[in-house]
């Protein structure tokens, strides 16, 4: 916990911000912003931009689950809603539908709206616990998919829309695979920085207090249920922002894009991760692309049929919760402990 | 006491408000009454002991005053006001305070971090999305708070590697933050050694003299050195009340609870 951990060495002169990043996150960083130099434009655009999407939209669920131990199946429809809104108030190839409202009205409005939407799933949700959270969120993801999918005056129904396209901001086709690279990478890691401080601000401190225990936190002043809707609120944030670069990387929304698959596929991705810190939602997102991508060629290399790719998935997730309930972060800890054991004395090699 | 029943006699004299008024509480669990038809004043800057046998109704009466529990019937006032059908939140915000009989703190945090959080409970800071900065007045806040129960040299430590007498000591420090009105300790000595009681006292003692209390405390001695009245609880009714010289001289007090088993 570092909020008020002070170290008397370095009392004597604060360290900047700079001197405070950990050296693998520069390392980290300097790969990320130079891999458009020797990865192709499929590994950048569908590998990569991918993985940050699913990794933005993984963090709210892990934001929520992880820090305030609320598990929500809503979070892709949060992301589905902010990418309809879009299209709806932006422009797409559905012109009868589409407002073709400028892009500084069209992306805050429909962030604002997704919002709206998670607070209100969150307003719903805080009132049950465990399962039952699971349960409500699930039948909200599964009452929109039914919703937008029979809905053809403003949703398009079945078919959705397509031809959703970012905006052209400064000369910059921002679908080029280059271009959407950089875009992901930057809203991945404002995310990821954003959910990293909030962790460790009174916020995100007293929503991790209220997840361990709401009684003490509620004898100490805080109102456990606002602290919790606040926190649905923020993770729309996130949750719409993934829903919006979704859509564009697509070029197309459709009942399909928050439908009961890709809401557990969230679920997924942050537990193959980990929910303990929000890298786990990454770490979740790349290994869940990488199988969805090249699962199918290695299930026909060896003969099966390619449309089984989704039991490999559920066989990695079923591995991981298996032998580490803490998925792959949770391997990596085991992992480092393991290194620093005495394999004599089978305890950690520092001190008695 | 003397100095103490002083003050709060004072406080009374001008004016102030009861610090806490219960009438007619009752509290049943199904057909068991926990509490009976209550009727407790404490004036502001008192300092009360509750005493009883387990069973007497005691934690009870406090999850009732603090909210967790609501009484089926009566009333409840805090400076005045009647805060019966608020949650507790808002109650803690009046300057109303607990700690708990077991300890109920935040294990993974640090002291200062634990008492921080009791700091930005009672703040405005609570939704803040900013982390605080080295000068921030809570952050100082939580430092004092610290040192006021004598563990500067725990600062830093988690809470799982603190003492059970350590926690107790952080448990006060928590509800001291944020200029409590009024608090209600409940068991606070249990556990402890014969030198951390005399270290509670001591804290108990140092509280500024406006700061109000009730303890329930099953130690006779750590009670009545702290307390200058005292309530005496039995099958969730009060029975008697009064001085701690009288309390402790009641025949029908001695029979019950000091005779044999007390020294």
């Amino acid at each position: 916990m570092a909020v008020t951990e002070r170290d008397p060495a370095r009392d004597a002169r604060p360290l900047s911000w700079i001197e405070r990043i950990p050296g693998r996150y520069w390392l980290i960083g300097a790969a990320l912003l130079v891999m458009p130099v020797f990865a192709s434009d499929f590994v950048l655009f569908q590998i990569f931009g991918w993985t940050f999407i699913l990794g933005i939209i993984a963090l709210s669920l892990m934001f929520l689950g992880g820090y305030g131990g609320m598990v929500s199946l809503a979070q892709m429809t949060v992301a589905g809603l902010a990418g309809y809104m879009v299209a709806i108030f932006g422009e797409s190839a559905i012109s009868a539908i589409s407002l073709n409202w400028p892009w500084y009205i069209a992306i805050p409005l429909a962030l604002a709206i997704a919002v709206l939407f998670g607070t209100l799933t969150g307003w719903l949700a805080v009132r049950t616990d465990g399962i039952y959270t699971i349960m409500i969120t699930l039948a909200i993801a599964a009452a929109f998919f039914y919703f937008v999918r029979q809905n053809y005056v403003m949703f398009n129904g079945f078919s959705g829309f397509n031809g959703v396209l970012p905006p052209d901001l400064f000369g910059v086709d921002w679908r080029g695979p280059k271009a959407f690279y950089y875009l992901t990478l930057f809203w991945a890691v404002i995310c990821y920085l954003a959910v990293l401080y909030i962790s460790r601000a009174p916020f995100g401190l007293a929503l991790q207090g209220v997840r361990d225990n709401q009684r003490r936190m509620s004898a100490l002043g805080y109102n456990a249920t606002a602290h919790r809707v606040a926190a649905y609120a923020f993770a729309a944030v996130l949750a719409g922002i993934g829903g919006i670069l979704l859509t564009w990387q697509s070029a197309q929304v459709s009942p399909g894009t928050a439908g009961i698959g890709p809401a557990i596929d969230v679920l997924v991705i942050a537990v193959i991760g980990g929910m303990r810190h929000p890298v786990g939602a990454f770490i979740g997102a790349f290994v869940y692309v990488i199988l969805k991508t090249f699962a199918l060629d290695a299930l026909v290399a060896v003969g099966l049929a390619g449309e089984r790719f989704q039991l490999l998935i559920g066989l990695g997730f079923l591995v991981i919760v298996f032998w580490s309930p803490d998925g792959i972060l949770g391997l990596w800890d085991r992992w480092r402990e393991s290194r620093g054991k005495d394999p004599l004395l089978d305890r950690g090699g520092e001190g008695p | 006491m003397t100095e103490a029943a002083t003050v709060s006699d004072r406080l009374s004299a001008t004016g102030t408000a009861n610090a806490l008024e219960l009438r007619g509480v009752s509290k049943l669990f199904g057909a068991l009454a926990a509490l009976e038809d209550i009727d407790l004043t404490v004036r502001p800057g008192e300092r009360r002991a509750v005493l009883g046998s387990n069973g007497a109704g005691k934690t009870t009466l406090f999850n009732c005053v603090t909210g967790d529990f609501l009484p089926t019937r009566g009333t409840i006032r805090f400076f005045g006001e009647d805060i019966s059908a608020f949650p507790p939140h808002e109650r803690i915000r009046r300057g109303l305070r607990r700690t708990y009989q077991i300890s109920l703190l935040f294990t993974g945090l640090s002291v200062l971090d634990n008492v921080y959080l009791a700091c930005v409970g009672v703040s405005r800071s609570r939704f803040s999305f900013l982390r605080p900065r080295r000068d921030d007045a809570l952050v100082a806040s939580a430092e004092d708070l610290v040192h006021v129960v004598h563990l500067d040299d725990a600062r830093d430590t988690r809470v799982a590697n603190l003492s059970y007498g350590q926690q107790r000591q952080l448990e006060i420090a928590m509800a001291l933050a944020g200029a409590p009105r009024f608090i209600l300790f409940d068991e606070p000595a249990a556990g402890l050694s014969p030198t951390e009681r005399r270290e509670l006292v001591e804290i108990l003692n140092g509280l500024p003299d406006h700061m109000g209390y009730i303890i329930i405390e099953h130690d006779m001695d750590v009670a009545l050195r702290v307390a200058e009245s005292v309530t005496m609880m039995h099958n969730g009714r009060i029975f008697k009340q009064g001085k701690p010289a009288e309390i402790e001289q009641d025949p029908e007090v001695q029979a019950l609870y000091l005779g044999g088993g007390h020294g």
